[in-house]
């Protein structure tokens, strides 16, 4: 009993190892990483990060994928509020079908997907905006908030609804001053999946984009084809993607485990 | 004055509510009484408007308002869930109608403040409602139903999921507090005796109609007919089928049971006979009266008077007695049933003979 310290330990380094070896290679030059194996930086260097922060081809793609990601994010929550509240609140026609075919969209591979939209938005335009890549990604993070949202609608009584309505409340005003407040926390773990589906997504993202609005995930493979193996440089951009998403859910903890137990994330 | 005329809802291939025809006066406490699933429900909502009906119509003051949304009615709801909104403070819950209606300050924090006062809430506004136990929970619903100054305040069952002694208060206190109002007061109850307290008229429903409508001791004393008997009952009505020949009603058996003079007269045929269980006694409540060799299942003692659940002759009652009657299961006793208060029905139910306040 003494020992059972010690499965969890072990499991936890192996889970943080290879996110320490990222920072630890961050903070090393290429040479030393191609030289020989150290288990923290001989030669601690910054220049990887500031190389990363003043590049404009660096910084841009982190931009772009941020500036996509939070427009994704924003426009599936928007769309899926009503969506959510229809399918909690009202039988209509079709309705559990139509809930069901939502959530298939999530089973085909977003390549699919890819040739369709690269063609559409040439078409009009959208090719190599952050526009292109935020309404392709809505194909799979709409029906996914739509299904959060609806697991947290569904568990506030309807009676609350007409109550607000007896009271006077039009239905706009019900659901931005009474509604909303009352499922925060799944709006919450809702964008939290949008911005993490959006963010982690690359082929999408890469294949919709060609210069203005690369991401960063597209950055970080070109660079590392055309001046030869810039590890340090790498290993950089690898950490400074992990911290946007990091921080999200560290603001969202709490909430996420209440989505779970709704069974619906 | 709120009219429903042949009002109906169906839903699906079922008729929640069939064929409801209502006239409720201004100032008036009325009742609805059902069990559950009888429509109680259904028909406040569609009083409110949040249903629309599937055909008929709803008028108030004269007016057709069938059709129009609840929010430009001048309602107000209570459920028997304590409904509020988690999210805001007391004060904010029972603000709320008054300030969708854009009323001034001053005005909103008197009123507020007048029924927190009445519902002795005032310690609490500052509090969320989850914050609170379920009896303030209500009496905060309670009070947003009051500052809204409705002229049709809807009660669906609001004191069933409260303690004894709250209820008790409460009910004694909800008719007052909304009589000084004015208001069509409809208050829906599963319990008879909640609907003999408060009084007023009574509609009582069965399968989604409306059985009886009138003021609540008539159609206490005199149900039009057996179902609405059943449903104003508790404990359950009990009854016997008993066919009539003369001056005899016959008993399984070859034994008969005279007929009182006060059914002399009806016609020879099959009864119905119910009465209540105050007039089913261990002695003979007039002169003369015929003993039934009854046996007995069950008693129930609560202090002050028990139920005695007997059978005879296949019929189950129960007997309420004033003090503690022990009685052992299987035990045979001579029953006597109260022939001056009996309520006889056809056998399709409907009434023939109640008893007369008078003669009683």
């Amino acid at each position: 009993m003494r020992l059972r310290w010690l499965v969890p330990t072990v499991y936890i380094i192996f889970l943080m190892l290879p996110i320490y070896w990222l920072i630890n290679m961050s903070f090393k030059t290429t040479n030393e990483i191609l030289g020989g194996f150290s288990l923290y930086p001989r030669n601690f260097t910054t220049a990887s990060y500031v190389e990363i922060l003043t590049n404009p081809v660096w910084y841009n793609g982190y931009l772009s994928s941020i500036s996509y990601v939070v427009i994704n994010t924003v426009i599936s929550v928007t769309v899926a509020l009503p969506a959510a509240y229809a399918f909690s609140r009202y039988r209509f026609l079709g309705d559990k079908h139509l809930f069901f075919w939502l959530l298939t969209n999530r089973m085909a591979p977003p390549a699919v997907f890819a040739l369709p939209f690269y063609q559409l938005y040439s078409a009009i335009n959208l090719f190599d905006t952050p526009w292109a890549v935020a309404l392709a990604h809505c194909l799979f993070n709409i029906p996914l908030a739509v299904w959060i949202l609806e697991g947290f609608m569904s568990g506030v009584p309807k009676e609350i609804d007409e109550t607000a309505y007896i009271d006077g409340y039009s239905w706009p005003r019900f659901f931005v001053k009474i509604f909303m407040p009352l499922i925060a926390s799944g709006i919450g773990v809702t964008a939290f999946f949008c911005f993490m589906f959006s963010w982690v997504e690359m082929l999408l993202a890469k294949s919709l984009t060609a210069v203005a609005a690369k991401p960063i995930a597209a950055v970080m493979t070109r660079t590392a084809s055309t001046s030869g193996y810039e590890l340090g440089l790498l290993a950089a951009a690898g950490v400074l993607t992990i911290i946007p998403g990091a921080l999200v859910i560290y603001f969202v903890r709490n909430y996420i485990a209440k989505g779970f137990a709704l069974g619906r994330v | 004055m709120l009219e429903l005329k042949n009002v109906s809802l169906a839903v699906g291939a079922e008729n929640w509510i069939d064929d409801v025809s209502l006239a409720l006066s201004k100032g008036t406490l009325n009742v609805l009484l059902g069990p559950t699933l009888s429509g109680k429900t259904s028909l406040m909502r569609l009083m409110a408007g949040l249903d629309r009906p599937s055909s008929g119509s709803v008028w108030f003051d004269g007016q057709d308002v069938t059709g129009v949304p609840v929010q430009q009615r001048n309602v107000a709801m209570v459920y028997q869930q304590f409904i509020n909104y988690p999210a805001m403070t007391v004060y904010e819950n029972i603000a709320s109608p008054l300030r969708v209606r854009g009323a001034d300050k001053k005005h909103i924090d008197a009123e507020v403040r007048r029924a927190a006062e009445l519902l002795k809430l005032t310690p609490y506004l500052d509090r969320t409602p989850l914050q609170l136990s379920g009896g303030q929970q209500q009496r905060t619903a309670l009070a947003r139903a009051i500052v809204k100054n409705a002229s049709l305040v809807l009660l669906d069952e609001p004191l069933a999921n409260l303690d004894y002694k709250l209820r008790e208060e409460l009910r004694e206190e909800l008719p007052k507090v909304f009589a000084e109002t004015g208001a069509i007061f409809v208050y829906a109850t599963t319990e008879p005796h909640e609907a003999l307290l408060l009084g007023g008229s009574t509609a009582t429903l069965n399968e989604g109609r409306v059985t009886q409508f009138g003021p609540t001791i008539e159609v206490f004393r005199k149900p039009n007919d057996l179902v609405t008997a059943r449903t104003f009952a508790d404990p359950p009505l009990n009854t016997i089928v008993l066919p009539k020949k003369g001056a005899k009603f016959s008993l399984d058996g070859g034994a008969d049971l005279p007929v009182p003079v006060e059914l002399a007269d009806i016609a020879d045929a099959a009864y119905t006979i119910g009465f209540q269980p105050h007039h089913l006694s261990l002695r003979p409540p007039v002169p003369g009266a015929k003993a039934l060799r009854a046996r007995v299942q069950v008693t129930e003692i609560t202090g002050s008077e028990s139920f005695v659940h007997v059978e005879f002759g296949g019929s189950r009652w129960v007997m309420l007695s004033h003090g503690i009657v022990s009685l052992e299961p299987d035990e045979t006793v001579d029953v006597y049933i109260d022939p001056r208060h009996l309520l006889v029905f056809d056998m399709d139910g409907n009434a023939v003979r109640v008893p007369d306040r008078k003669a009683a």
